[in-house]
């Protein structure tokens, strides 16, 4: 599995539009978690007072960071976990193959975990000699295929029903060839019976987290295929991994996002499955995993506090934000080249590989507001790209190009005297056509749409002679 | 609010828009025949250029600021500023406060888009227009999630006689336009834009309208390189009587 990485975005984006089954899958998905969402939303009429409210307590816990993250650390490891703290994406993958080491574990079973994908986990375990097998039935499907997400809640959205066959047929080559596998129920049949050798054989389990709760020190997951806890039931040890803005004070807080993300996400009003785990098993439980340890990631974070971008880590990772994109629409997640795509990738990933490599996932919006509008935390997503178009800017990454001509129009915008002029000949050259079809240094506009005709004459200088209509 | 009666006509400023000036001045004098049906007395500053977005979306803090003062300035004195753009509009009316910190003079709280003026701060019910057509209505983005404009346009132009409105699907999707975007990215911006026809096209209305030339510009493009036969315009044309007056973008 491998990203593109942001940098790519332009060709990305042309291959992703001309990719036939994708925009097949887009299409049919733009519909389905964008119209339930409304629907969970508008039967909760307390809904719009309960994203306040998770804002709110996010707000207040980026506020207080610290002294939640080590109020997490106490409880964590009074019920027997261990916590382990790391800076970066690499102490982050020494910490978890230590793990593994220390348990002589060459097996890991995986739930969903996008800060898994963000340190690259898989790829990693596997160089030294650990096998990592996704649980989650998205993120199977793209090991099986050798990809990488294309969406932080449904990752393989991209993937059609009959690659879906093709890849079952290819990788379970121990079931009978001429086998049905036509429809999501037969494929989910199959995933279900391979995937349960995996929970029973693997030596350690790994998740990520929703949420960590400072109160209890637990780490609890959203999910709806059951994968997650059989992960983290069956194996010797539960590892879980995540970002050190995952922590909220109480379990009370909790239930706030309870009934916040799952309808955000994919318009349920609960998933199928709350799960939170505190600590090993105990003396006396009848199942659970011998240890229990939680790294905590910073990789960037930390970083974003305190600063232009910090409301962005009050993310809870719905991806309300993508479902409702016009533009992640057109292009699905691939093409912004990392983990994390759509309006939050496009503010999270420059703050996390830098506005050099990420400069392209800002400036690919029109503004639309959408994603504002949806985010269960508020988050003023568009303000953020435009934050981080101004720091591009004003480190000159922008092309010379545009720079040059925004700085001539600009001079000219803020000098009427100059400006109307200007705009009274434009007006005359753009009202000799009816339309055009072609217009110089315009081509990214007229290669595929006309330009409408002027009337000839600029508004002021018609106003100014005393016309009237 | 209810409408005043018996006072002075409230004087408005008219901020054209940069896009009106050049492209379509029919839209500003639409504008203005409307604002004067409504009662009021109409005004042009003359130091008006452009709203300054193409700079402040593009990072150019600095140049957007320039001309942002500069229109707090030519703009000085007057209760009322309208604009016939509900981007161009919400730039003066949300964004100037953030670009100019202190400097702007509760300038914000004085703009209004033209319909949104019309129907809620005049009470305007008095559109005399008719235009024998089906439409489809599609509402820009910035109108609608930074100025709440919906209903009233939609509310004025059920008064233009003749005219039926056809229900456009995904009548809040962006059309693709985005500024500078439709040129940065047109790849992306083709795609959607072509949805968006599609969309026009498929409610069989004669004509699109909506309240942002940006908007208008880039569906009108796309429909004509299609070879459609929808005609598009400006809200403000519609109801100002002057759809029969002027050709279509």
């Amino acid at each position: 599995m491998s990203f593109s990485g942001p940098a790519n975005f332009p060709a990305s984006a042309a291959r992703a539009l001309a990719d036939e089954p994708l925009q097949r899958e887009l299409a049919r998905f733009s519909r389905g978690f964008q119209v339930r969402r409304v629907e969970a939303a508008s039967r909760l009429p307390e809904f719009e007072a309960l994203r306040d409210r998770a804002r709110d307590i996010k707000n207040h816990c980026l506020a207080h960071l610290d002294f939640y993250l080590e109020r997490f650390e106490e409880n964590c490891r009074a019920a027997g976990g261990e916590v382990h703290w790391c800076a970066t994406a690499e102490d982050a993958r020494q910490a978890i193959l230590a793990i593994c080491r220390h348990l002589g574990a060459k097996t890991m079973a995986k739930g969903k975990s996008m800060v898994s994908e963000e340190i690259g986990l898989n790829e990693f375990l596997a160089e030294e000699g650990v096998r990592a097998v996704e649980t989650d039935l998205g993120e199977y499907i793209l090991q099986l295929r050798g990809e990488s997400p294309s969406h932080i809640v449904a990752p393989a959205i991209h993937v059609a029903t009959e690659q879906w066959t093709e890849a079952f047929r290819a990788a379970h080559t121990d079931r009978p060839a001429d086998r049905s596998l036509s429809d999501g129920s037969e494929i989910m049949a199959e995933a279900r019976a391979v995937l349960r050798e995996q929970f029973l054989g693997a030596d350690v389990g790994l998740t990520g987290a929703n949420f960590l709760i400072a109160e209890t020190g637990s780490s609890v997951i959203f999910t709806n295929e059951g994968n997650g806890d059989l992960s983290q039931t069956l194996p010797r040890a539960h590892i879980v991994i995540a970002g050190i803005e995952k922590v909220i004070p109480t379990l009370e807080d909790l239930s706030v996002f309870m009934r916040v993300l799952p309808r955000s996400a994919t318009g349920q009003e609960l998933t199928v499955y709350t799960t939170l785990s505190t600590g090993p098993r105990r003396a006396g439980d009848l199942d659970g995993p011998e240890e229990y340890h939680v790294v905590l990631l910073d990789n960037g974070r930390a970083d974003m506090l305190g600063g232009a971008f910090q409301d962005m880590l009050r993310c809870i990772r719905c991806a309300a934000c993508m479902n409702a994109c016009p533009v992640y629409k057109q292009i699905g997640g691939h093409a912004y080249g990392w983990v994390y795509p759509g309006p939050m990738g496009a503010v999270l990933t420059p703050g996390l590989r830098g506005v050099e490599e990420a400069g392209h996932l800002p400036n690919a919006s029109t503004f639309c507001g959408k994603c504002e509008e949806v985010c269960p935390v508020r988050i003023p997503l568009p303000r953020m790209m435009r934050h981080w178009r101004e720091r591009e800017f004003s480190r000159r990454l922008s092309p010379a190009k545009f720079r040059y001509g925004l700085g001539l129009w600009a001079f000219f915008a803020a000098r009427p005297a100059l400006y109307r002029p200007f705009a009274g000949l434009a007006a005359r050259v753009l009202g000799r056509r009816k339309r055009w079809r072609r217009l110089p240094l315009a081509g990214g506009w007229t290669g595929t749409r006309d330009f409408p005709a002027s009337e000839g004459r600029s508004f002021m200088s018609l106003w100014r002679a005393g016309r009237r209509r | 609010m209810a409408p005043e009666t018996g006072t002075a006509p409230r004087t408005v400023a008219l901020f054209a828009t940069c896009l009106a000036d050049l492209v379509r001045p029919s839209v500003a004098f639409a504008s203005v025949r409307l604002l004067e049906a409504a009662g009021c007395r109409v005004e042009v500053p003359a130091a008006q250029t452009c709203c300054g977005q193409p700079a402040y979306n593009s990072g150019d803090r600095k140049h957007a600021a320039r001309i942002a003062r500069r229109t707090v300035r030519a703009f000085r004195g007057y209760e009322w500023i309208v604009v016939p753009s509900g981007s161009c509009a919400g730039m003066l009316r949300c964004h100037y406060a953030d670009l100019l910190g202190g400097e702007d003079e509760g300038f914000g709280e004085r703009v209004w888009e033209l319909t949104s003026f019309l129907v809620d701060v005049c009470g305007f019910e008095g559109v005399k227009a008719r235009w024998p057509m089906t439409a489809a209505y599609h509402d820009s983005c910035a109108g609608l999630r930074e100025l709440g404009v919906k209903d009233q346009p939609r509310a004025l132009l059920a008064k233009v006689e003749g005219l039926t409105l056809a229900e456009l699907p995904d009548a809040e999707v962006c059309c693709g336009f985005g500024g500078t975007f439709c040129v940065k990215y047109p790849d992306i911006s083709t795609a959607m834009v072509r949805d968006k026809a599609a969309a026009v096209t498929g409610t069989g209305a004669g004509a699109l309208l909506a309240g942002d030339l940006g908007c208008l510009m880039n569906m009108a493009g796309r429909l004509s390189r299609e070879g459609s036969p929808v005609e598009v315009r400006h809200v403000a044309e519609v109801l100002a009587g002057m759809a029969d007056e002027t050709a279509p973008l």
